[in-house]
């Protein structure tokens, strides 16, 4: 294997163990909204639809590179607004009480 | 600046991007941090875009036309769409959006899978590792995007919520198997020089195995009930994750790398950590066929049970208003009456009198983990009164009055006494510890478990049936004339 693929295993196997760390004892309060931003992180693979789109050099690959794109920006614009949303609902008003759920 | 120095700045940026989704998805721990994290997040998101289109432009050749127009287009319409979908949504209906999201970014990473292998085809580029991970991407992005778009349809009521099976069923699944596994097999093969096989027919290879996947996808979400779809959803994000680390690695892109593993691996986790709210394994949850779904639309009135005892506005506006201590428990009947603003209306007119309200909120309450509260706090019920299971169960036994608004499962008694129940072992809220009970709910209709619930025949019950919304307005009305 060449070393580009291994460095990008080490990459991923880290980044791998990283997400099972980055996410704990989280209230369940929080799923719905986390899973939504999670969501949106995914949408990363816009950039990958870009690069493809880039490359596009005849009509399917312009069709494919195209809907890529599209989906791509959905996930991502539509996901981060929506979670926005959720967690908007958590601002309260100055209140001092602040629960517990660390 | 030399191309080179452009490309060292651009990784930078999307190193930058990729700390800053860990980074931003650590923060969304915590209800304090968690806004900022998601904008953390955003932004880190914004930098790797921009990041790759400056790639783009400032390479040597920079992009044809019609790539710019497609990626200009593209994002107006996918972004447009997506913020519309975002904007406009209602908070009940968010869960299936989500799973929404999560269909079309699986899809895209498959796209960017299947077009990468397309140009690579025939090439010496074909090589062992890059069909693996086109393979990969194809299948995982595949299954996502279909299984998704059915766990979306259930929630919507576009697909019927309850387990859908059908003969032969299981016979189909390990066909669709055997086709995506083979044709997996012989692309490895071909691109190891093993088995010679022209682009052609390599394309049909692939070809199958998408379409394989896609009807697998399908296939694995229709026989799950809609309790449980919160569950799967969860667990096709994670996938979706996968498949754009796949993607990256097709493309070898290190963000696509990074993110995808990130959020593949957190949200196996956050999978893990929904079942457990529900008390199901997620084994379980595969196989099948829990939960009808179809909530309250059954028979009317107290039907074959005859033993519940029914009683009007009036009767519980009188208990409410002189009552000490009442625990307000919502569920999905109260989001799907769009009832939370009545809620909070009647909770403050009781407060006005001296009654202390507290809201008891259930792990799963709602469609989500967590859904009700984003509810309670649309309609700005204050934070601190809304309560976890744990921490509001010992308080029931001393509440006057547990005012039940259209939720079922997460108070049946069943959970904690009878063995042979479905739900047996799933963590309820003790209602029927509290000294009076009042059950506002529609009808006698089952719910998502599609058990009967108990508490509804306890004595000490009043059923008071009507739309939560409705009921509720009834009640502040009552109230106000105490």
């Amino acid at each position: 294997m060449d070393q580009q693929l291994l460095n990008a295993l080490a990459i991923f196997l880290l980044a791998i163990l990283v997400g099972f760390e980055v996410i704990s004892k989280v209230p369940a309060t929080l799923h719905t909204p986390l899973m939504s931003g999670a969501n949106s992180i995914h949408g990363i693979v816009l950039v990958g639809a870009m690069l493809i789109a880039a490359a596009a050099d005849d009509p399917l690959s312009y069709v494919l590179a195209f809907v890529a794109v599209a989906f791509g920006a959905a996930n991502v614009v539509g996901g981060y607004v929506v979670t926005d949303r959720m967690l908007q609902m958590f601002r309260r008003r100055e209140t001092p009480a602040k629960p517990k759920a660390e | 600046m030399t191309p080179e120095a452009i490309n060292t700045l651009v990784f930078f940026a999307w190193l930058a991007g990729a700390a800053a989704f860990v980074l931003g998805l650590h923060q969304m721990n915590s209800p304090a941090t968690a806004r900022n994290g998601n904008r953390l997040s955003a932004a880190g998101m914004a930098v790797a875009v921009i990041a790759t289109l400056v790639y783009l432009l400032a390479r040597p050749g920079g992009v044809s036309s019609i790539g710019l127009v497609i990626i200009g287009v593209g994002i107006v319409i996918g972004g447009g769409a997506g913020l519309y979908l975002a904007r406009t949504v209602k908070m009940t209906a968010m869960p299936q959006l989500v799973s929404l999201f999560n269909a079309v970014g699986g899809g895209a990473a498959a796209l960017v899978a299947i077009d990468d292998f397309l140009r690579v085809v025939g090439t010496e580029e074909e090589t062992i590792s890059t069909t693996i991970f086109v393979v990969l991407g194809v299948v995982i992005g595949c299954v996502t995007f279909t299984g998704s778009l059915v766990a979306s349809g259930k929630l919507q009521g576009l697909v019927p919520g309850r387990p859908i099976s059908f003969a032969g069923s299981q016979l189909l699944t390990i066909s669709l198997a055997i086709v995506a596994i083979g044709g997996t097999v012989l692309l490895v093969a071909g691109a190891a020089g093993m088995v010679a096989m022209s682009s052609a027919v390599t394309i049909l290879v692939l070809a199958a195995i998408i379409v394989a996947a896609l009807v697998f996808g399908i296939t694995m979400v229709l026989p799950i009930g809609g309790a449980d779809m919160p569950v799967v959803i969860s667990l096709l994000n994670s996938f979706t994750g996968t498949a754009a680390a796949m993607a990256g690695f097709v493309i070898n892109n290190p963000v696509l790398i990074i993110a995808g593993a990130l959020v593949g691996a957190s949200g196996a986790i956050l999978t893990k950590l929904m079942a457990d709210a529900m008390n199901r394994s997620i084994g379980n949850i595969l196989v099948g066929g829990f939960g009808t779904g179809d909530s309250g639309s059954s028979t009317a009135g107290a039907g074959g049970d005859a033993s519940v005892r029914e009683v009007s506005p009036d009767d519980v506006a009188i208990q409410l208003a002189y009552a000490q201590h009442v625990i307000v428990v919502p569920g999905y009947g109260l989001a799907v009456a769009q009832a939370q603003h009545a809620v909070r209306e009647l909770a403050e007119l009781l407060e006005s009198r001296g009654v202390d309200v507290k809201y008891a909120i259930h792990p799963v309450a709602g469609r989500m983990p967590g859904h009700m509260n984003v509810l309670l706090a649309e309609a700005n019920v204050p934070y601190p009164q809304l309560k976890e299971m744990e921490e509001i169960n010992p308080e029931f036994s001393r509440a006057d009055v547990a005012l039940v608004i259209g939720a079922n499962d997460v108070t049946n008694p069943a959970a904690r006494s009878d063995p042979g129940s479905p739900i047996y072992g799933m963590p309820i809220l003790d209602v029927d510890q509290a000294k009076s009970v009042v059950v506002l709910k529609r009808s006698m209709g089952k719910g998502y478990a599609g058990i009967d619930n108990p508490l509804y025949a306890d004595p000490k019950t009043g059923m008071l049936f009507a739309d939560a919304r409705e009921g509720l307005e009834q009640l502040v009305a009552a109230v106000k004339q105490v």
